[in-house]
């Protein structure tokens, strides 16, 4: 429904909500023309655009409770955002829903180096936290492609990961305590200052609940000790399976390296093309692994891993010998899609889990589709944690390509449910994998979800239609759609 | 073996939130002592014993809830792996269903996470005898809301927890402890100050002007971390083992036992009152009869909260009194997964 058949429904609602979101004091920074509204129409899920009824820019959180409460008594959906760099839509608008955007809540409010702890407002960028604190020899450890830009509050709402996790754990393990405003506009804090807190854990349910539960406004952040050593090395092997056999004996030696990526051969032909990386002809795959912390555990950990390359068949090993040469080491992994991106200017990218020891048959079967579906299929694995990316590339600009890489990528999901894994690993559910969420949860445990959600929003009003499906839309949805040309942010890695 | 019982398990739900009559979920009984005590008829977890699944290089283990914890933890020490969090057992039929339920963590908490952080998924069987899996298999995931770690702690209030998977972490290469003697505000500073530094620290505790420290990680790595750290290496003998299963001396079985869970760097706190200080600081306990509302007050105040862990008069409540807007979703969610209110009723708060 368009804003224009909106208003013949209710005349008069967005004006009567525009009113109430006028009064609230002090005043806050609404947004109703339709050129304002532009710039919030879609998250970095593009393939699906809606501009919001109205858009608000709190600069508080007294700002928020009233913005809520406004809402909840009109039956006016809010759906919160941060930076907008999410990419399954979680933050995509509602043409009959204010949109709450939270950047203007930024500030640090205290950082306890010895407690080891941040206190931060949603709008605050990942990356800020860890320079900010980074003097203190600290430093926030989950770290988002998109850490440059994405906000806090939007990591807590999607329980963000990044290529660290195996060994830092993803936000949840990172956080002391969350403050979110309930559908009743009610302060709920969740968590503490300690290491635990009292009665259920709420904190666990907010984290990665996707703007569902509650609208964050302050997060309490665990710090950890910046290593005193890394090392990062890149081994080049004949196959994927090799390549993931070396996995499980560096997992199985007792080390857990702070990351450990996977790239196939398509990335590495790639990357040999635009960045020169002088790898051997013939290499299937590619391992990239990081281990740090005390100047013995990072040298220790460096020899066991190398042996077990060795070991394992890999034809060739690097180890950054600086850190310009590890910088050098991560752009085969980071740079990867920017090189992938000149075949074809239109790519999809997937996100689901597996259990490691599915890697190679999954990447197998990945393959046989691909040539089912006459597409080009570019893999990257966060390898330690069995987090794969494979990345589908299509030309847009083809009628059918869209909906058959669509297509492509929903079975790509189910192979993951069906071998024990799940469909999303890091990157949450939004709109995207709702069809997918159908598959991996039977009605019982749907309708869990849905009285979780009616704990903390009986009447359904926070970003409704997200994150978990109702049973009856089960087969509606599509995929994520990044066009290269037209992504936000084009420049900032996202995988 | 396994269906049947779930089947079972679920109509025997369904049969008592008909009659609104309520169940004890119980596993090996050792935390009978925790919460506010159970009511109903016994619903014994033990039958549903043994590992599922463990793949090692995986770092996954998925368990159902009966079997005993020692069973667990040697098949996972076969494999040089550990259960991080060392939950306390306090008894020898502990199982791991009841260590999820009761949610509580060992020394290595602060300095690894806490049992919550490994649960990977959770089957439980809801109040309305409904049999549903959360979470899953691998280690990361984020579809849906987190409902598996909300069981952990739970106390089985939301749902019988039927199986979990963990991820597990490999078992330390070489461990020892260093000893200093130090009031309890230096003490506190100092395990701070170490762990903000990568240093591999597992564990600390601090008792009438005794720290302990203990060292986990490569040898060369405990061995540089010793000469940065200082103080005097001892061998510990059981006392850690001994600090996670309260068999020590100040532990003693008689007195009521309190637990304040406060920021780590709090100062010193229940002057008068005899403690014994882990998790760098973040958990105190004192032992003896104390004055609930004061202790409370003080936990509060320095951003923590106090329970009446074990013993002591029980209607003074357990656990800590809630916020009204955390209670509000606490008496909902209980409505939504256990809406005849059968599961452990009370064993928590009055719901």
């Amino acid at each position: 429904m368009n804003a224009h058949a909106l208003e013949v429904a209710q005349p008069d609602l967005r004006a009567r909500m525009l009113g109430a979101l006028r009064g609230i004091r002090p005043p806050l920074l609404v947004i109703d023309d339709d050129e304002g509204l532009k710039p919030f129409e879609t998250d970095a899920f593009i393939a699906h655009r809606e501009t919001p009824m109205l858009a608000v820019l709190p600069d508080s959180e007294d700002q928020v409770r009233a913005v809520v409460k406004a809402c909840r008594a009109l039956g006016v959906p809010v759906v919160s955002r941060g930076a907008g760099t999410g990419i399954s839509g979680g933050a995509i608008p509602r043409n009959d829903g204010v949109l709450l955007v939270l950047s203007k809540m930024k500030r640090i409010v205290a950082v306890d180096a010895l407690a080891r702890s941040a206190t931060v407002e949603p709008g605050v960028r990942n990356l800020q936290v860890s320079e900010t604190v980074a003097c203190h020899g600290l430093f926030y450890a989950p770290d988002p492609s998109s850490q440059s830009i994405c906000s806090i509050g939007g990591n807590v709402a999607e329980n963000s990961g990044g290529v660290h996790c195996l060994k830092y754990g993803l936000t949840t393990h990172n956080l002391l305590a969350v403050r979110a405003i309930d559908a009743d506009g009610d302060v709920v804090d969740a968590g503490s200052l300690a290491l635990d807190a009292p009665g259920y854990d709420l904190l666990a349910l907010l984290t990665g609940s996707e703007g569902n539960l509650g609208v964050i406004t302050r997060v309490t952040l665990r710090l950890v000790p910046l290593p005193e050593r890394t090392e990062t090395m890149l081994a080049a092997f004949p196959s994927v399976r090799q390549a993931a056999e070396a996995v499980g004996e560096i997992i199985a030696a007792g080390i857990i390296p702070a990351a450990l990526e996977m790239m196939d051969r398509i990335v590495i032909e790639a990357c040999e093309r635009f960045m020169a990386m002088g790898f051997p002809v013939g290499a299937e795959a590619l391992l990239l692994a990081e281990v740090d912390g005390s100047e013995e555990d990072a040298r220790e950990s460096l020899e066991s891993v190398r042996a077990i390359l060795d070991r394992c068949g890999a034809t060739e090993v690097r180890v950054a010998a600086s850190d310009i040469e590890r910088d050098r080491l991560w752009k085969s992994r980071k740079g990867a899609f920017t090189a992938l991106a000149t075949i074809l200017p239109d790519y999809y990218t997937i996100d689901g889990t597996i259990p490691r020891r599915c890697l190679p048959d999954v990447l197998e079967r990945i393959t046989a589709l691909a040539a089912e579906y006459g597409m080009t299929v570019g893999n990257v694995f966060h390898a330690g944690d069995g987090n794969i990316h494979p990345c589908i590339f299509y030309d847009a600009n083809k009628p059918g390509e869209l909906e058959r890489s669509e297509e492509f990528g929903g079975r790509i999901l189910e192979i993951c449910v069906e071998v024990g894994g799940t469909i999303t690993g890091e990157h949450g559910v939004g709109i995207e994998k709702l069809r997918q969420m159908c598959v991996q949860f039977r009605a019982p445990e749907l309708a869990a979800f849905h009285a979780v959600k009616a704990a903390f929003d009986p009447d359904g009003i926070l970003n409704p239609g997200k994150a978990v499906p109702t049973l009856k839309r089960c087969a509606e949805w599509g995929g994520t759609h990044m066009r290269a040309g037209r992504m936000p942010h084009a420049d900032i890695p996202r995988f | 073996m396994s269906e049947p019982f779930i089947a079972a398990l679920c109509e025997r739900i369904r049969d008592h939130a008909a009659r609104k009559a309520p169940l004890a979920v119980r596993g090996g009984g050792t935390k009978d002592f925790y919460g506010q005590g159970c009511v109903g008829e016994v619903l014994d977890m033990k039958p549903y014993a043994g590992i599922v699944a463990y793949e090692p290089k995986e770092l996954v283990v998925t368990v159902r809830a009966g079997t005993r914890l020692v069973e667990l933890e040697s098949a996972l020490a076969a494999e040089r792996q550990m259960l991080a969090f060392e939950p306390p057992h306090f008894g020898e039929g502990a199982t791991i269903g009841g260590a999820v339920a009761a949610g509580l963590s060992g020394p290595r908490r602060a300095y690894v996470g806490s049992l919550r952080d490994f649960v990977l998924g959770t089957r439980v069987v809801n109040g309305k005898g409904e049999d549903l899996a959360f979470g899953g298999r691998v280690i990361k995931n984020v579809a849906g809301y987190d409902v598996s770690r909300l069981m952990a702690g739970a106390l089985g209030t939301l749902g019988v927890i039927t199986e979990i998977s963990f991820k597990v972490l490999p078992r330390p290469a070489h461990e020892t402890t260093l000893f200093f003697e130090l009031d309890e505000a230096r003490a506190t500073e100092q395990v701070n100050r170490w762990a903000g530094q990568p240093l591999p620290l597992s564990a600390t505790a601090w008792e009438a002007g005794k720290l302990r420290a203990r060292l986990s990680g490569a040898a060369s790595a405990v061995a540089a971390a010793k000469v940065r750290m200082g103080g005097e290496e001892i061998d510990a003998g059981s006392y850690w083992g001994d600090l996670r299963e309260q068999r020590l001396g100040f532990f003693a079985p008689s007195h009521a036992l309190w637990r304040l869970s406060v920021p780590q760097t709090a100062e010193p706190m229940a002057a008068g009152h005899a403690q014994l200080v882990e998790w760098g600081g973040g958990v105190r306990w004192i032992s003896g009869d104390a004055d609930a509302a004061s202790l409370r007050a003080e936990a509060a105040r320095a951003g923590g909260h106090a329970t009446l862990f074990r013993g002591g008069d029980k209607s003074v409540g357990v656990f800590h009194p809630l916020e009204p807007a955390v209670m509000k979703i606490h008496r909902r969610l209980k409505d939504a997964f256990d809406p005849a209110g059968i599961l452990n009723p009370g064993r928590m708060y009055a719901f």
